[in-house]
């Protein structure tokens, strides 16, 4: 047992998420009193607590940090901020690190805040404009095909009012409307994938 | 002046006293019952006219002794404070009416109160003397400082600084210590992110270029003797060389030693080759000066854990219980001298409890943080030689899981034992007479109870942490610096500036024949009447001080000096041969003899409250203030210290006709609250032994109770007094009333 440790309370990995994870510098400063722990409202829904993420990270264990569903459960309340007693921003770190293991493909593969996440993105990022209708459909639906069903019949009366408030149309379905320029936008988001990547240091 | 005593009584009308008690009463009873030569009252004695009253009386009248019924004695202790005369005080105003109802039924039982309290303080100060002062008293300001570490050099330089002469006694070779083996010491100033110089150097070379500070090296102490002021003390070197030289007080500043980590096997101690504790990782790193820190033999060193709390903090067989407050720090500060030289060494402390106290405290640990060192809060179960390098197997408390770590060095945080000498409750002094050299003694003191200092516990000499840090339980002699209590070396520094401090404070107290605290000032001391005494030793064997020594052929020997004016070897005394000038087996107990018992017909009994004059007295006084009721039955009496209460008081007290007493000291035993340390466990023990007398007096054990007040009982001790009423009204009334 002794010798798999090798790897184990060194610094390859929190050095890793200093560079690579948004205010990863701060996962040093824990000084794991379990504030945080005992301040989220879904604590006991978590794999695994920030004050257990944090000491993960030093202890090395990356693959077990980075495919935890820990991070992606966060609802941003910032009742961890708010109380951290060394002032570590908690929420920024958990979402910095959601996004870093999605990046490498390490995130796990069925976590619905991941899935929604993406759908979100996909669907943002093809016009410049979120599509409600499609985003929303596609969420009814993410769960299969006869919970969609079911869902959608039950919003039913929602959607009716909405489209007669003219908060929806339905015509959407047809493509939606988009920002003027959606190929310049679609520039930027390229060249900033670019520049992301660039920053990103290589670890493995 | 004439040695004639001539008392005036002074009844103070003010605060209400006059609309609630008949003073003019009061005035006739100071000299018709209580014999004052001199009787007046005043409408605000405490005013420039009262002040101006009495001291035309001193001046003109030939009065020696006042009595001044106002208000308590720990009130206007400045307005009241005549030369040359003795002062008593009665308690009219926190102890007659703030305790009693303004009502119709209870102006009789107030007025029986205020009248006892004239009584009771004219009588007290006929039989106080002024005190003459200590004749022996010896004035020399040189300091003896024992130890020439951080703690001991810095005494060294803060007395010579405020202009007394010192000298240093150092067992080694050298000045410095335990910081003179270390690379560096932990941050003194802000913002405390690193490791910084210990200031050793600095200190020896101040301490070279002093001429008023003369170091003997090589050097122990082979016998030290007499008291404050006129302390002598045998120098003797190694090689067999004494020089005796005179001191007015005495800083012990010997240190720690390492706990030894051969005890410790399973952390791999002396079996795997890289485990080290933390001196000898320093040692190594003063070695290296700067460069990298390699191992024993030769190696890099990549990876390195720090094992807290080794042998220490734990309650197994031969570890330490109690933690010994640096090594945290140590533990950043030496991670951060592998940082320093090279970012990508592994540092990983392991602790259970990470506590930093002292000046660096929470800067030093994020500064740790902040420059990388991995701290993981679990238990090392055990460390082992894995082919070149040691595995570390231990449990991640966060993590909640077994696990491992290999490294190059492993370093364990052993804690520090007090060099204190020997315990003086199992090492006994010699036959008086007779002395003989412990080469394991620090001081070899010649006193009666023992070579050394008390220990307060685990081996740390110390009289009480917290109230009275520095002050040992013998008088003149401080500690500071880990022999105190585990600390590093700013909490040394800052330690050893208080202690000197006080024992400058003492020298010049000495030099006057004052006592040091709690009693600081006071003039008086113990006398004995020798011709009386049948040897009994019980005030050399009790004095919480250890201020008497036995002759050869075995009286008492009185040590002013010494003596903190407790009274305990006055309560101790079977034979009552022991008081002092201002307080004595008769101020007190002619005070109680001269309280009006009412017959018993009359159905008021008395209740007789002896009660501590640093706590208990001060708790009434307050529960006056709140103007909490309590029985107008009592007559309170201040003592000392519950350790100067005679059983003769009691005795005379239950013949007087007394139908309770209620004696009110400190808390005892381990986290005892006794100024005087030992005093009030000493009165517990002794008033366990009343019941059978009383018994055979065919009294009921209840009519005498002994209790623990704490300076913050102020609604407990009215409550007590009350209890003791209504126990009384119970069990009936005394029947020795005449």
């Amino acid at each position: 047992m002794a010798s798999d440790a090798i790897n184990y309370y060194r610094n390859n990995f929190l050095k890793e998420v200093e560079a690579n994870v948004e205010e990863g510098a701060w996962v040093k400063m824990c000084m794991q009193c379990g504030v945080c722990a005992g301040s989220c409202p879904l604590g006991n829904a978590w794999e695994h607590t920030p004050q257990k993420i944090f000491m993960m990270i030093r202890a090395g264990k990356r693959d077990e940090v980075l495919s935890s569903d820990a991070m992606w459960m966060c609802t941003s309340c910032y009742n961890c901020i708010a109380r951290c007693p060394r002032e570590l921003p908690i929420t920024h770190i958990m979402h910095g690190l959601a996004n870093y293991a999605h990046r490498l493909g390490l995130a796990p593969k069925n976590q619905p805040t991941r899935k929604f996440a993406t759908m979100f993105w996909n669907n943002l990022t093809k016009k410049g404009r979120v599509n409600e209708l499609k985003l929303g459909i596609a969420l009814y639906f993410m769960n299969g095909l006869v919970n969609g069903i079911k869902v959608a019949i039950k919003a039913m009366p929602l959607g009716m009012s909405m489209m007669k408030t003219k908060r929806l149309s339905p015509m959407e379905i047809l493509g939606g409307h988009g920002i003027k320029d959606t190929s310049g936008f679609h520039a930027i988001l390229k060249k900033a994938r670019e520049i992301e990547d660039a920053k990103m240091k290589k670890f493995d | 002046m004439a040695d004639e005593k001539k008392i005036g009584a002074y009844i103070c009308k003010g605060c209400g006293i006059g609309d609630r008690v008949d003073t003019a009463q009061m005035v006739s009873i100071a000299t018709r019952d209580a014999k004052a030569h001199v009787a007046k009252e005043h409408e605000f004695l405490c005013n420039a006219d009262g002040i101006k009253m009495i001291q035309d009386d001193i001046d003109n009248e030939g009065v020696n002794h006042v009595a001044i019924c106002a208000c308590s004695r720990r009130a206007k202790v400045e307005a009241f404070n005549f030369d040359n005369v003795a002062i008593s005080r009665g308690n009219i105003r926190e102890g007659v009416i703030w305790v009693r109802p303004d009502t119709d039924e209870a102006r009789e039982t107030t007025q029986e109160m205020a009248d006892d309290y004239v009584r009771m303080a004219v009588t007290e100060v006929k039989f106080m003397e002024r005190p003459k002062g200590n004749e022996e008293a010896v004035y020399n300001k040189k300091l003896l400082v024992v130890g020439g570490g951080v703690s001991g050099m810095t005494a060294a330089i803060e007395a010579s600084k405020t202009g007394y002469p010192v000298h240093i006694v150092e067992k080694t070779a050298a000045l410095g210590g335990a910081a003179a083996r270390m690379y560096k010491g932990l941050p003194m100033k802000a913002p405390y992110d690193a490791p910084a110089d210990t200031g050793v150097a600095d200190m020896i070379a101040a301490i070279e270029a002093d001429s008023n500070i003369t170091v003997h090296l090589n050097s122990t102490l082979t016998k030290t003797s007499g008291a404050p002021g006129r302390f002598s003390a045998d120098i003797s070197t190694e090689s067999g060389s004494t020089t005796t030289e005179n001191f007015g007080a005495i800083v012990q500043a010997t240190g720690y030693s390492e706990y030894d980590a051969s005890q410790l096997p399973e952390l791999g101690y002396g079996k795997a080759s890289n485990v080290v504790t933390q001196a000898e990782l320093d040692e190594m790193a003063l070695a290296a000066n700067g460069g990298a820190i390699k191992t024993k033999d030769g190696k890099d060193i990549n990876s390195v854990v720090f094992v807290q709390c080794a042998g220490q903090r734990s309650d197994k067989e031969g570890h330490l219980d109690y933690c010994s407050g640096h090594c945290c720090q140590t533990s950043i500060k030496q991670a951060l001298y592998f940082k320093e030289q090279n970012p990508d060494v592994d540092t990983n402390i392991i602790y259970s409890d990470l506590r930093t106290p002292g000046v660096s405290g929470e800067d030093f640990y994020r500064a740790g943080q902040r420059n990388g060192v991995t701290f993981t809060k679990g238990e090392v179960a055990e460390v082992v030689q894995d082919g070149d390098s040691l595995a570390v197997k231990f449990k991640d408390l966060i993590l909640d899981e077994d696990t491992a770590e290999k490294a190059d060095l492993v370093v364990l945080a052993t804690g520090m034992i007090p060099n204190g000498g020997v315990n003086i409750d199992e090492v006994g002094q010699d036959e008086p007479g007779q002395f003989t050299v412990n080469v394991d003694s620090i001081l070899n003191l010649d006193y009666r109870q023992g070579k050394d200092l008390p220990q307060l516990t685990k081996g740390f000499n110390d009289s009480h942490f917290i109230c009275f840090p520095y002050e040992t339980r013998r008088t003149g002699i401080y500690t500071c610096g880990p022999v105190r209590r585990p600390m590093d070396g700013a909490q040394a520094i800052e330690d050893a500036v208080g202690a000197t401090m006080k024992a400058l404070q003492e020298i010049e107290n000495a030099g006057k024949g004052r006592a040091a605290h709690p009693r600081s000032g006071d003039l008086s001391y113990p006398s004995f009447r020798r011709e009386g005494c049948t040897q009994c030793k019980r005030c050399t064997v009790e004095c919480p001080f250890g201020a008497i020594d036995e002759d050869e052929q075995r009286f008492p020997q009185f040590n002013e000096a010494r003596c903190r004016r407790c009274g305990t070897c006055m309560g101790a005394c079977p034979v009552r041969v022991i008081s002092f000038e201002n307080y004595s087996v008769d101020s007190v107990g002619q005070q109680l003899k001269n309280v009006d018992i009412p017959d018993e017909f009359e159905e008021k009994p008395r209740i007789l409250v002896l009660a501590c004059e640093n706590d208990a007295y001060p708790a009434l006084d307050m529960a006056a203030m709140n103007k909490t009721e309590y029985s107008a039955y009592a007559r309170i009496i201040p003592v000392r210290c519950l350790g100067s209460v005679n059983l003769i008081w009691i005795t005379d007290a239950m013949n007087s006709g007394y139908d309770g007493v209620i004696l009110m000291g400190c808390q005892k035993g381990e986290n005892y609250q006794c100024h005087f340390v030992k005093g009030s466990e000493i009165a517990h023990t002794r008033m366990s032994k009343v019941d059978d007398t009383l018994q055979s007096l065919s009294l009921e054990p209840e009519r005498v109770e002994t209790y623990e007040i704490a300076i913050t009982d102020i609604e407990r001790a009215p409550k007590l007094i009350n209890d003791m009423a209504e126990t009384i009204e119970k069990i009936g009334l005394s029947p020795f009333k005449f």
